[in-house]
């Protein structure tokens, strides 16, 4: 029956329902308001981008930046600049307060859903792993301070807290709740990036038959598993500090029929457990900006040494700051910098990767760059069309540096 | 028991020390809010479900909720109840009001002085 007062159906725009998404054997039971609450921030997250964010921009060029140059005499010079200028700025300030708050908003809703079931979480993540070679823990990995300082992203605990031993809630946190920032545009098991990086690859490296491949900071695999399975003869090794993510993470894998895989507990910066030349291909995804100065250094050479001869490298990252970039989204893309404990952010984005490419090892003249978009999940979005929406540092859409050797 | 370890770890603060952008007090008010309002929307979805549930299974249709029409004391005791809640919410505004009016009101604090000295 048809209400007369209802519309017809209109073109929609925006995140799926949460119900689309995949769920696998460690994935977290959820109840019908906890999947609202996803709905709502989602949803939250979408209006902040779409709705707020263009106000934003309007206060900044038609009155933080003439404010500023007529109070100095010249025109903001930089991007921090920029930021310390919109923080004078009421709708900067109030999208911002919004904006630290949905993410909060997120992280509990997350957790409560995970906490409350913890227990049976690890239980089935034990059933799952329990005497499997392919999870190698090591409880003398130390979390460096560029984890621990600050947590990312405001989630609480981190990648490698866990309330007991075996515990894989906050893995499940970190998974079952990451479509609240992506509005699910990483597709149904998160993993868009893993598969535009595959794309990229079989496009400019057709005849690339890697037989071992290592992603390094690969948490509970979004981005690994797509690699596992575009190269099933290859055996896939995914390094993380956090135990939770990697118990999860296999766990995960195995319950979605991914068997070439291994999780292993270690620091990137010492990966001494394996011999140089070890892998044909080494990949990181969204992780360098979670480093240190000195770690990421520390990752670039571990990764030329472990290369084999007709190796590739490849780390996936959003853009870096260049001249030509406007200083608004300079600033904008630095807010989870300063605003949602990314402290490495803004000093990564600015630089000259190619160089710390070289001073690892790699020849100038190998070095690859590139750009990547998330493959779109036709599952969840059956009409898709590009998605145009600038949600600076959170769209899918990637550079790639790497080199071969 | 987990329920428990849920009431008392979900909404753990991050490491970090947390940036506010509005005045602290206000921020607190608005993430109070946010919050609130979040829950209006998972309220509102339940119903939802609720309503095309029961259409589903043929007890009701939802065009008799869009055309319901409360018979005259179904309509007032809905009026009321609307205006009971509003009172409630609005409690501060009222107290605010009525100290307006209020001559020689005093604070606890300087009663329990006055009481307590000793002639």
């Amino acid at each position: 029956m048809t209400l007369a007062n209802v519309p017809p159906i209109q073109p929609y725009d925006g995140p799926p329902d949460y119900r689309v998404v995949g769920r696998h054997a460690v994935f977290p039971q959820t109840s019908h308001d906890e999947i609202e609450r996803i709905n709502f921030l989602a949803q939250m997250n979408r209006h902040l981008s779409v709705r707020v964010v263009p106000g934003v921009k309007a206060a900044y060029d038609n009155k933080v930046a003439p404010a500023f140059a007529k109070a100095q005499g010249r025109p903001i010079a930089d991007r921090h600049e920029a930021r310390r200028a919109l923080l004078e700025d009421g709708s900067f300030c109030l999208w911002s307060a919004i904006r630290r708050m949905t993410m909060e908003q997120r992280q509990q809703a997350g957790r409560w859903t995970t906490i409350r079931q913890r227990e049976s979480l690890a239980e089935k993540a034990a059933e799952l792993t329990d005497g499997d070679e392919r999870l190698k823990l090591d409880p003398s990995v130390t979390i460096p301070r560029y984890v621990s300082a600050v947590d990312h992203h405001c989630m609480p605990g981190s990648y490698y807290t866990e309330a007991f031993p075996g515990d894989v809630a906050n893995g499940a946190n970190y998974d079952h709740g990451n479509f609240v920032t992506t509005a699910g545009l990483l597709g149904k098991y998160a993993d868009g990036g893993g598969h535009a990086v595959v794309k990229w690859v079989k496009r400019n490296y057709p005849d690339f038959k890697p037989a071992r491949i290592l992603e390094i900071g690969g948490t509970v695999g979004h981005s690994s598993l797509p690699i596992a399975q575009a190269y099933p003869e290859a055996e896939m090794t995914i390094v993380d500090l956090g135990a939770p993510v990697l118990r999860y993470g296999l766990a995960r894998a195995k319950s979605l029929g991914v068997d070439n895989v291994s999780f292993v507990q270690a620091s990137g910066e010492d990966l001494a457990n394996f011999p140089d030349a070890s892998f044909d291909w080494i990949q990181t995804t969204m992780f360098l900006h979670e480093l240190s100065s000195t770690a990421l250094d520390n990752i670039l050479r571990e990764s030329r040494r472990l290369l084999k001869p007709g190796g590739i490298v490849l780390h996936v990252e959003q853009p870096q700051y260049t001249p030509e970039m406007p200083l608004f989204e300079q600033a904008m893309r630095d807010w989870d910098a300063f605003y949602n404990n990314e402290p490495f952010w803004s000093r990564m984005h600015e630089l000259d990767l190619d160089q710390h490419m070289v001073a690892a090892g790699f020849e100038r003249d190998k070095l690859i760059h590139g750009g990547v978009t998330a493959v779109v999940d036709k599952d969840l979005f059956p009409d898709a069309a590009d998605d145009e929406t600038e949600d600076y540092g959170r769209k899918a859409a990637w550079h790639v540096i790497g080199a071969s050797v | 028991m987990s329920m428990n370890d849920a009431l008392a770890e979900a909404g753990a603060k991050a490491a970090g020390k947390r940036p506010y952008f509005l005045d602290e007090e206000v921020e607190a008010v608005l993430a109070i809010t946010m919050a609130a309002v979040q829950e209006l929307a998972v309220a509102r979805q339940r119903i939802d479900t609720l309503e095309r549930l029961l259409e589903g299974k043929g007890i009701l249709s939802r065009s008799e909720v869009e055309t319901y029409a409360p018979d005259p004391s179904a309509a007032i005791e809905r009026a009321l109840s609307n205006q009971e809640y509003i009172a409630r919410v609005l409690r501060i505004v009222q107290q605010r009001n009525e100290a307006n009016l209020a001559s020689g009101d005093i604070a606890s604090e300087a009663v329990g002085s006055e009481l307590g000295a000793r002639s």
